[in-house]
């Protein structure tokens, strides 16, 4: 057991720290998100030339052949950052599903694309009455020749608004909620046929509602029987969103320590409270279970047995999501006034955190499925 | 002892109920239902309303509006307005430097700001806090120098409600920089916001909307006729204005009120084939936090019936244990009503900043989590909820 980084993994962690401390700071990530996009091209293409949007795929492929610890490095100094650039809707995302689905043609098609920065990806998966199920879905996908045609609206697309391509989860058979009969298909997002409006989202991220009538469209996998692939795919971001989660806690945590530290009330830093210092120890203590789970996620998220993989996922996001809950709070109440600005950045850490813990499966949610698996611990 | 309401108390809720439920327009108290901030004509119009029925001011003195009304009928009124979504008259008028002014004011002041504060003729701010003191308020150091038969004052206040609205503001100020003591040496001091000198600048909050301020004095010059009571004795009227609440902070009608609209969407939004309201975990965790609301409740109860055997003009430490209860159960409503929502709390609907599409997802999504991110203010201001452990600690426990 080692849980020390490789030395690769040691260059990518320190690579990308230097540049987010270089061109990420609170000031200039207000600037990104005021462009165009709601994010910046220009980072974009510094994640390209750092080797970041190509991680997931193979050398072959034209990628970088990163696994998921990989992935959670990135992922956690995105957090700590806040980035708002496309990159879960792209390479963690539409990068499992690919990676998952695509055959090696579609993978040559899109892949150096992505690896350069020239092309946006997003996955239309939400639909509105699905909550957070991968099987209510009622998009259709019909055949026409070769292809196929797709019709149906999705909803909460991350990103879909400045996404050049679309992957759409749509049912070619079978009823709603029945697992057989769903497919993903891959959409060019100006084909005929697609209407999209975007909008930015709670976290100062952006997404968008897509309208599909009747659009062009290429399958990726059996048409019929993704949902597996669905559920692995899941699966991985879901532990990228526990690092990112790790990242967002890590830095409440510290701002809030070094706030304590700095803050001074009655004649002295508030930190020297005894009741306050305990407070941060809380958060330490939880902030430390979050990142343990994370890596079991991590470690998890590609354990070939589907069912103890779906097991470890629902008890890594809770714990995220109880971690991420008792930090945010604490780490705004800590801050006082200063904490429910927008004028500092505890508080949009906090908005990322409240959107991580209640995206993809909520709490609640993931533990009513680990209660329904029936735990961890076998009798 | 006997818990219950008299037939008379019984009566005199009926009566509040109607006039709330039928004289207050539909249309507010569905937006404060609906969990949106009411626009300032809107909270002028609601206050204009009571006052004109005299249900603005009630625990004023008779003379200026009052009605000698006992504290369970003074708990039973608010409980009504809370609960049907009423909003409640201006804190800062009705609640803080009204009552100051009427215990501690000359008559030319009563007569100047009294009845137009009741009516919200005159929309007042609090400029207490400043960047440097926050809990430890004493450490102000804004100052007003009398020069004449003005007072020049020079200074920052932060975290204004809503100074954006204000005609007035209510200021603690330093008068003598030497005194023995921080809490000596300050005045509370009233200054027209259309005085030269004074600049606002908007505080947006984490919801996305600008609710408080800071605001600088720069050579402002005020009549003395403006000063509150006695030079230097400004933190007793501070004191006496803050420990004022006393019930009203635990909000456990607006928490009542928030718990039934979740029941009512609850029912409206499916996790799978079932309404969300069927959920047994869903209903524990309501069921949950109604219990606490129940204890809450019959505690501001007692602390009520307690009130006639206190002397008013002191703050009862028991009103901190309102505080820290109410304000977590009021925040823990605003994440029962984000489980609802589900994943539709997600996007930001900008119409502050003029976008007119409609909102994504179900209408009452958009309101959840602005509400949560806002109400997480609620443990944070009028004396934190550290303070009031502190308070706790030394004046119940003898810490
Ligand atoms: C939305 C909002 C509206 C407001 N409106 C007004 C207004 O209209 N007028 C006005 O004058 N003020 C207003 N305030 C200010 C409010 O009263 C202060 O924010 C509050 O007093 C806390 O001060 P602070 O923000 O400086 O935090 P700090 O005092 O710096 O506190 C930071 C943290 O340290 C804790 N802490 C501080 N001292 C101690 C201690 N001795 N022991 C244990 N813990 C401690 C606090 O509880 C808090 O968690 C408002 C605040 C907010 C958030």
């Amino acid at each position: 057991m080692d849980f020390d980084l490789s030395d690769e993994q040691r260059l990518l962690k320190d690579s990308v720290d230097r540049m987010l401390a270089d061109r990420y700071g609170f000031e200039a990530r207000k600037g990104y998100r005021a462009a165009p996009e709601g994010w910046s091209r220009d980072i974009w293409a510094q994640f390209a030339d750092l080797g970041l949007l190509g991680l997931p795929f193979t050398e072959e492929q034209g990628g970088f052949g990163g696994g998921l610890v990989d992935a959670a490095t990135v992922m956690e100094a995105f957090g700590r950052a806040l980035v708002v650039e496309p990159y879960f809707a792209t390479v963690v995302a539409c990068g499992a599903l690919l990676r998952h689905a695509a055959s090696a043609a579609q993978m040559e098609a899109l892949v150096p694309g992505i690896a350069a920065g020239q092309r946006v990806l997003a996955y239309a998966q939400v639909e509105r009455q699905s909550r957070h199920s991968l099987t209510a879905i009622m998009t259709r996908a019909e055949r026409d020749g070769d292809g196929w045609r797709i019709t149906g609206e999705k909803s909460l697309v991350l990103h879909g608004d400045s996404a050049e391509t679309l992957l759409v989860t749509a049912r070619s058979a079978g009823q709603h909620r029945e697992r057989h009969g769903i497919g993903l298909f891959l959409v060019s997002a100006d084909a005929p046929g697609v209407s999209r409006r975007g909008y930015p989202t709670q976290d100062g991220l952006r997404a968008a509602e897509i309208t599909l009538a009747n659009v062009p469209a290429e399958a990726l996998g059996d048409p019929a029987e993704a949902l597996p692939i669905l559920e692995q795919a899941n699966d991985e971001m879901l532990a990228a969103l526990c690092a990112e989660a790790v990242g967002v806690m890590t830095a409440m945590h510290a701002m809030t320590v070094d706030y304590l530290k700095t803050r001074k009330q009655f004649g002295r830093a508030i930190g020297e409270n005894q009741a306050l210092q305990h407070r941060a120890v809380d958060m330490y203590v939880s902030l430390e279970q979050a990142r343990s789970m994370a890596l079991y996620a991590a470690m998890m998220a590609s354990d070939p047995n589907p069912l103890e993989r779906q097991r470890a996922m629902h008890a890594a996001k809770v714990q995220i999501g109880r971690s991420g809950r008792h930090i945010g709070q604490e780490a705004i109440q800590l801050h006082g006034g200063i904490g429910v600005t927008m004028e500092y950045a505890v508080g949009h850490h906090f908005k990322r955190m409240t959107m991580i813990e209640r995206g993809f499966g909520d709490t609640d949610s993931h533990l009513a499925a680990l209660a329904r698996l029936g735990g961890l611990i076998a009798a | 002892m006997d818990l219950r309401f008299t037939a008379e108390e019984n009566a005199f809720r009926e009566r509040m109920r109607d006039f709330f439920t039928t004289q207050i327009p539909a249309d507010i108290r569905e937006q404060v239902q609906r969990g949106e901030h009411v626009s300032r004509d809107q909270q002028v119009a609601a206050q204009r309303i009571m006052n004109a029925h005299g249900l603005a001011v009630p625990h004023w003195p008779a003379e200026w509006g009052g009605q000698d009304w006992t504290p369970v009928q003074l708990y039973i009124y608010q409980d009504e307005m809370q609960q049907n979504c009423v909003p409640a008259p201006l804190g800062f008028n009705a609640n803080m430097v009204g009552p100051v002014i009427a215990q501690f004011g000359s008559d030319a002041q009563k007569k100047q700001f009294l009845p137009a504060t009741a009516n919200l003729d005159i929309w007042w701010c609090q400029g207490f806090s400043e960047p440097g003191a926050g809990s430890d308020l004493a450490s102000l150091r804004t100052t007003a120098v009398r020069d004449g038969d003005h007072y020049v004052v020079n200074g920052q206040k932060t975290w204004t409600t809503l100074a954006q609205y204000a005609d007035w503001i209510f200021c603690l100020a330093r008068t003598d920089p030497g005194a023995a003591k921080k809490q000596q040496g300050i005045s509370f001091i009233l200054i027209d916001m259309q005085t030269p000198g004074i600049t606002v600048r908007p505080i947006q909050t984490l919801d996305g909307g600008v609710e408080v301020n800071e605001v600088w004095f720069d050579d402002v010059r005020v009549p003395v006729e403006n000063l509150v009571g006695e030079e230097n004795r400004g933190w007793d009227y501070a004191k006496f204005l803050l420990g004022n609440e006393r019930t009203g902070i635990a909000r456990v009608g607006v928490s009542k009120a928030r718990i039934r609209r979740i029941k009512q969407l609850a029912a409206l939004e499916h996790v799978g084939d079932r309404a969300m309201i069927e959920e047994p975990h869903f209903r524990e965790k309501l069921a949950a936090v109604e219990v606490e609301l129940k204890a809450l409740e019959m505690t501001q109860l007692r602390v009520v019936a307690d009130e006639r055997k206190r002397d008013r003009a002191l703050p009862n430490p028991a009103s901190s244990i309102l505080k820290i209860k109410g304000s977590e159960l009021q925040q823990a409503t605003t994440e029962l009503l984000m489980d609802v929502v589900g994943p539709y709390i997600l996007p930001y609907d900008d119409h502050e900043h003029g976008s007119n599409e409609p909102p994504v997802g179900p209408e009452y999504a958009a309101e959840a989590a602005p509400t949560y991110f806002n109400w997480r203010k609620i443990s944070i201001y009028g004396g934190s909820n550290e303070i009031q452990r502190n308070i706790v600690a030394k004046a119940i426990l003898g810490f």
